[in-house]
């Protein structure tokens, strides 16, 4: 489905998409909110893309820099080139543990690789322990927000979930005792995992460290619980000092939900004795995005979700109508480099209205490279008609005679024409709309005969 | 260039042209007010921005010329319209033989609203305009020429708007809960994302007639075109002016 | 050719110029450090004791397993620490010691020394920490200051008690990790 059908659809249920829109601006609201209480918060944006930026003129070094002081420190390290020998990499090692069940924090890194399919075709049980993924994972469906995976669901629906996965009281829809039941369920799934999984937020060159922040505190109970922790991350995670997480996260959770700080911060170096940690560094389309003039800048996300909550389409539209990993705006800019024709209606899904641009920690020029997208996107997949008809339009703006012909035209055949023509179905524009009211003359018109 | 009396081209948009020539009227009228002499270059078409943003910036090229063509000789070239003017601005396309042109247009064509306040300083407005009006920020004009501080942002609140109208007799300028939110026009989007376009565009509407706004004014005819259109097949009680208009009406 | 060396080949043949890294700056706060850490605290749904309160409260409530790692408060502790953190999974109350707070967001600073196992701020269902009002930073940026070059295995900002808003953005304490967390400033 495209996404403007997608969005049809969403928005056909008018009370849940007013609903979406509106808890989605509620965090968004959030967000303003906590970022004016920091005198220097547009300096530390500043800072963000300036350190990202240097970080992507030179990924090569600290990735290598990385690597030296991650296995210097006890951490064993991969590489993988795409998703494919990504998944490859977690299946062996869980196959050299004998381990048939695990638990995993949020990664959107191991949603890009539809890990969890890949793990269970091989018999592996995989339990996403953040309570929106756990709960969309019962559903089985993908988050539909990078940050609040289970925003498009109502506590209802949930509660009809838990009820009939969980066995809960049915028609109770109170966040707290359907939270205790999740905290139950997922607790013995902690005490059971030998390997437990989890993303990387950021990854310290410095020090070979890597931070993975959450409110929850989910990933840390599978991981100090397991004896094996794997860290998938991509390889534009990399930050090069240890002080730099000051700057990322100070911005990151304000951005994400307006909270000054997720409530874990873990910072692994070295394993525990005993136990092993693995960090896979993963490219699957990210040197081939770094190579593009245009589009490079989009690697410096940290994926804070807060386009998406300021986007007007996101919020009016939902993250599945996208159809992509990663939604919203700066799925619009990453999935076309992955799949120009899958994802060609993505950057044409926004009127530019650059809200996204604004809020982003690390100011990724969003609505700018939207638009450089569809340029690109027109050279390659643009119907014949579309292309053909931008060429007439060009051919008419250029020569004034044929502006005032066609526009006289315009203009005299909408006061002439019945309303059933002009209203045509096929005429989108008139559905819910009236075309402006034809005035006696143009401005032009008029200035010649009053002016000159 | 005479500072007294700059010589100021003036650019309408092509469907301000077609569909609200009021507009291109009020506009001519206030900048002669305020003292400028102005020219309306009566080859103008368009800027080229529904083809550039529907992915065909590249073919452009020809607009991109002639506007250069007609407009590269006054002192200011002022517009009624954010959008085309960050068009012409920024996406035109880069023409090698016109770079000295083409820097020089860029540097000194402006929005109304910005042209009053920052180039011609103009302040304390006196006039009437008895009435409750609600700001629509066009995004192009909000976010691209930082003609008002944005909501989402940190930094000093201004609004060139509304220090210009705010201090006309009688009006009142009414507060929206959400004061910089997009319209859903975008150009093309309008029609290929219509179901989107007009949600947002009701919303909008609902924003303002929540706070009891009498007349919705912006500074682009592409935002108050769509928001008017779905007014008038809804019924709605709502008016619009341009802000050119209002302060032409307002101004003797 | 390795996937190792095919990315990094990969990077290195597009050949970019470098980009200054930028120094950073010391950015402060205008509030009072120990008020604006309360709030900050309070804020992240966390309590604020002083010793007094701390001592009032431990000796009201009855844990069925306790266990301290700080040593003034070790007669606290009903259980030898186990080797196994499995073993903690009915821990009601843990008392462990912050390195340093920070204003801002109430972030706590505990590395390895702190934590005999990683596992028990998580594990344990109420959380108490013991710290100094003398090692309260302003912001993030002296927090790392103050951690430098610091090697330990494993660190951990925490900043509250465990809690989500997953369910309708209805925010509910006590999710995966502690359900309380109760800050004894001394």
């Amino acid at each position: 489905m495209s996404h403007p059908q997608a969005a049809t659809e969403f928005l056909k249920d008018q009370a849940k998409a007013k609903w979406h829109d509106e808890t989605l601006w509620f965090v968004r609201d959030k967000r303003d909110r906590i970022s004016k209480t920091i005198p220097e918060w547009e300096d530390l944006r500043n800072l963000a893309s300036q350190i990202k930026e240097n970080v992507l003129s030179k990924l090569d070094v600290y990735l290598e820099e990385y690597e030296k002081k991650a296995l210097q420190n006890g951490i064993q390290v991969h590489w993988a080139k795409d998703a494919e020998e990504h998944n490859q990499i977690v299946l062996s090692i869980l196959q050299k543990q004998q381990c048939t069940a695990i638990v995993k924090s949020k990664s959107i890194l191991t949603e890009e690789c539809h890990l969890n399919p890949y793990l269970e075709k091989n018999g592996i049980e995989v339990v996403d322990t953040d309570l929106g993924e756990r709960i969309v994972q019962f559903l089985n469906q993908p988050p539909s927000h990078i940050v609040l995976p289970a925003i498009h669901l109502k506590k209802g629906e949930i509660s009809e979930l838990f009820h009939e996965k969980l066995h809960t009281e049915k028609g109770n829809e109170d966040p707290a005792y359907l939270t205790h039941a999740a905290r139950l369920h997922l607790r013995e799934k902690f005490l059971n995992a030998k390997v437990a999984i989890t993303g990387v937020n950021f990854a310290v060159a410095e020090t070979g460290e890597f931070v993975v922040c959450t409110n929850e505190g989910n990933a840390d109970m599978g991981v100090h619980l397991a004896d094996v922790h794997i860290a998938c991350m991509g390889i534009e995670k990399i930050i090069p000092r240890r002080k730099d997480l000051g700057v990322f996260l100070r911005l990151l959770a304000r951005s994400a939900t307006g909270q000054p700080v997720t409530n874990y911060n873990s910072h692994f170096r070295s394993p525990s004795a005993g136990k092993e940690i693995h960090v896979i560094l993963v490219d699957n389309g990210r040197t081939a995005q770094l190579a593009r003039d245009k589009f490079r800048n989009s690697l410096k996300c940290i994926r804070c979700g807060a386009c998406m909550n300021t986007c007007p389409i996101y919020r009016r539209s939902g993250g599945f109508s996208y159809g992509s990993t990663v939604p919203g705006p700066i799925g619009s800019i990453l999935s076309p480099g992955l799949d120009m024709k899958k994802y060609s209606t993505l950057p044409f899904a926004s009127t530019l209205c650059g809200s996204c641009s604004d809020v982003c920690p690390v100011k990724i020029n969003i609505h700018e490279q939207l638009y450089e997208w569809r340029q690109e996107i027109t050279k390659t997949h643009g119907e014949l008609g579309k292309g053909l008809s931008m060429k007439l339009a060009n051919g008419i703006f250029k020569s004034p005679l044929a502006y005032k012909i066609s526009g006289n035209l315009m203009r005299t055949a909408l006061k002439t024409l019945p309303k059933s023509l002009i209203y045509h179905p096929i005429n989108s524009w008139g559905k819910g709309r009236n075309l402006p009211e034809t005035p006696q003359e143009s401005f032009k018109e008029w200035y010649q005969k009053n002016r000159k | 260039m005479n500072l007294k009396a700059p010589h100021v081209g003036l650019f309408i948009p092509c469907y301000v042209d077609q569909f609200y020539p009021s507009v291109g009227i009020a506009t001519l009228q206030l900048l002669e007010k305020f003292g400028c002499r102005v020219s309306y270059p009566l080859g103008q078409t368009c800027c080229g921005q529904p083809m550039a943003n529907a992915g065909y910036e590249r073919d452009t090229e020809g607009t991109a010329r002639h506007f250069i063509s007609l407009f590269k000789d006054f002192d200011y070239i002022v517009a009624p319209s954010g959008s085309c003017v960050l068009h012409v601005k920024e996406h035109f396309p880069k023409l090698q033989d016109l770079e000295t042109e083409q820097h020089e247009i860029h540097d000194k064509i402006f929005e109304l609203t910005e042209f009053l306040t920052d180039i011609l300083k103009v302040k304390d407005i006196q006039g009437k305009f008895p009435h409750k009006v609600g700001y629509h920020a066009s995004c192009h004009g909000q976010r691209g020429l930082r003609l008002a501080s944005s909501s989402e942002m940190n930094g000093t609140p201004f609004n060139k708007a509304k220090s210009l109208l705010e201090n006309l007799e009688g009006l009142e300028w009414m507060t929206l809960s959400r004061t910089d939110e997009c319209c859903g026009f975008g150009g093309t989007f309008s029609v290929t994302e219509e179901a989107l376009s007009l949600r947002m565009g009701k919303d909008r509407l609902d924003d303002h007639e929540q706070h009891q706004v009498e007349i919705l004014t912006g500074g682009d005819m592409s935002c108050i075109m769509h928001l008017q259109g779905i007014a008038s097949r809804e019924g709605r009680k709502v008016k619009f002016m341009h802000l050119a208009e209002i302060l032409n009406q307002a101004i003797q | 050719m390795s996937s190792r060396a095919s990315i990094l080949n990969s990077i290195k043949a597009i050949a970019l110029e470098e980009k200054t890294l930028p120094e950073l700056p010391s950015f402060g706060i205008s509030e009072e450090i120990v008020t604006a850490f309360k709030r900050s605290i309070e804020g992240n749904k966390g309590e604020i004791m002083s010793e007094m309160e701390f001592l009032d409260w431990l000796s009201e409530s009855s844990w069925a397993k306790v266990y301290s790692a700080v040593l003034a408060y070790a007669s606290a502790s009903n259980l030898v620490l186990p080797k196994d953190p499995h073993d903690l999974e009915d821990l009601n109350l843990a008392i462990l010691e912050g390195q340093f707070g920070v204003a801002e967001n109430g972030a706590i600073w505990l590395d390895d020394r702190q934590l005999p196992h990683r596992a028990i701020p998580f594990i344990t269902e109420h959380l108490v920490i013991v710290l100094k009002k003398s090692r309260l930073f302003p912001t993030l940026h002296q927090a790392y200051e103050e951690i430098g070059n610091e090697f330990s295995g494993f660190g951990l900002f925490i900043a509250g008690p465990s809690k989500t808003a997953d369910i309708e953005q209805s925010l509910v304490i006590g999710a995966h990790g502690a359900k309380s967390l109760r800050v004894v400033l001394v």
